[in-house]
């Protein structure tokens, strides 16, 4: 190759990484368009209706606000720390998404170990939420994030006890890999346990509803966003709904068969539809479960973890290894 | 592919700086919570050498387990433990002095005689191989010492967080 001044390889990986961000905007305008024409509809009310057709535009409008509003520094909090948190929080939630395979050719990198490293960088988010809950010195803050570490910490042993069920049968940390494993057979057919187990704990980890304990609007006021406005608030809102995403992709690569589905023309591109829709089927179960089962309480989440999903995967950790081994 | 490998050097003088800032944020820091900060930072500038050099899965690990795990433990401790937001000032007087000096100089001249005296056999064929059998070989056969001693670490991290937290309390009878 000649000593061109920009690689094609690095030029493709400023793609991805543009396409990446791409994919967090859209996804954050769509789902925050369904969520509130969901939450509508199961309220027996239509939702946002007036800027566009169907208040398709409402999610736009919002956003010009949010980047358009003062920012407001708290003037107890922690200026640096403060203003890093909401940066802290979206700048890994989109380094998943280059790993991820939306179709067998559309994935920014296939890496050996992509499933490790979205849980690695995915983990920085915990970082993230204390960092925004202390430095804004306010004590529903200060809680909402010391929820937020108790209940990741605790979720994500089930979460990772069921990966590594799958990654027994796999073989293989490569997403790409663990797709193709699922050819003709989807994982949710063979360990159904180990799926709901590890939707309920995706659930939990991602602070949605009936787990939204850090950001309990009755008792915290907004938890660890409550200072948060403006830039500050999307930039926390875009990360959830990103984290959303990963948390649904992998559910998707894991159980329900990756970008497998009914063939297309150009599969090795087209097929990323399946994977979307598989995707978004999962996020509206998730907008589903939120609006329809009230928040547990506290004790209740740390009990259910502990003493249901931990031993729960932990037998079905065993139970693969000894199937396998037969 | 000359602009590859400014680029490579580029990245690896600015993980450099990355973990020098964050090692001396941890020093330097007033706030209890900056210095845990800190480390975090310092631990992603090494996670990044470990990448820069070829070894993702250690610097994965490295996120996962320092960032992910032992940042948060340390932060999890300063604020539930009845801790100074502030780090004491430091005591640096006669005895103190000595062996602050003494450890330092210890750490070191032990730093700088395994480096000179360890013969760098250049690293074998890189193994692409995360299959179950080689990792589970590697880690409970190969280098279980290394495996079983990293487990400790959580361990000692939450003991000092709380020594952290708990040492200035006790000096005032209550």
């Amino acid at each position: 190759m000649t000593d061109s001044f920009l690689p094609p390889e690095l030029l493709r990986i400023l793609f991805a990484a543009i396409c990446a961000i791409v994919v967090v905007f859209g996804n954050a305008l769509v789902m925050g368009y369904l969520e509130r024409k969901f939450a509508g509809r199961f309220q027996r009310r239509p939702g946002p209706m007036e800027v566009g057709w169907q208040g398709l535009l409402q999610l736009a409008v919002d956003g010009v606000k949010l980047v358009g509003k003062q920012l407001v520094i708290p003037r107890q909090a922690d200026k640096v720390l403060y203003r890093i948190a909401p940066i802290v929080s979206f700048a890994p939630a989109v380094l998943p998404l280059l790993v991820i395979p939306f179709s067998p050719k559309l994935q920014g990198r296939d890496f050996d170990i992509g499933l490790i490293f979205i849980l690695a960088v995915v983990a920085i988010n915990v970082l993230a939420i204390l960092i925004a809950g202390w430095g804004s010195n306010n004590k529903y803050s200060l809680l909402g994030a010391m929820r937020s570490v108790a209940q990741n910490v605790a979720y994500e042993i089930p979460m990772l006890l069921t990966l590594l069920s799958v990654i027994l049968v796999t073989n293989t940390f490569s997403l790409k890999g663990i797709v193709a494993a699922q050819e003709g057979l989807w994982f949710i057919l063979v360990m159904p346990v180990a799926f709901l187990i590890f939707f309920v704990a995706t659930v939990a980890e991602t602070n949605r509803a009936p787990f939204d304990l850090p950001e309990a609007e009755s008792e915290l006021t907004a938890g660890f966003m409550t200072e948060f406005s403006g830039m500050g608030f999307s930039l926390f809102f875009m990360a959830e709904y990103t984290y959303m995403f990963i948390a649904c992709s992998l559910t998707v690569i894991l159980f329900l068969g990756g970008w497998h589905g009914p063939p297309l023309p150009y599969a090795e591109y087209t097929s990323a539809l399946w994977f979307f829709l598989k995707v978004y089927f999962l996020l509206i179960v998730m907008i589903w479960i939120r609006w329809t089962f009230p928040r547990v309480r506290f004790d209740q989440l740390l009990n259910f973890c502990w003493k249901y999903l931990v031993p729960f995967s932990l037998v079905h950790l065993l139970v693969t290894a000894v199937v396998l081994k037969i | 592919m000359i602009v590859y490998r400014y680029l490579a050097e580029c990245i690896f003088f600015g993980f450099i700086a990355l973990i020098f800032f964050g090692g001396l944020l941890t020093v330097r820091a007033r706030l209890l919570m900056h210095a845990v900060l800190g480390l975090a930072v310092a631990f992603i500038g090494v996670a990044g050498l470990f990448f820069h050099l070829g070894s993702p899965f250690m610097a994965m690990m490295q996120v996962l387990i320092y960032v992910g795990a032992v940042c948060v433990m340390l932060v999890f401790g300063v604020m539930v433990g009845q801790a100074p937001t502030r780090t004491g000032q430091p005591r640096l007087t006669g005895h103190n002095r000595q062996l602050a000096a003494g450890s330092c100089g210890l750490g070191f001249v032990l730093l700088t005689a395994t480096l000179v005296r360890t013969r760098w056999a250049a690293a074998a064929e890189r193994v692409g191989d995360f299959s179950m059998q080689h990792l589970g070989e590697s880690f409970l056969h190969r280098f279980v010492l290394a495996f079983e001693l990293i487990s400790v670490i959580l361990l000692i991290a939450i003991l000092g967080a709380i020594i952290i937290a708990r040492s200035p309390e006790e000096k005032t009878p209550s």
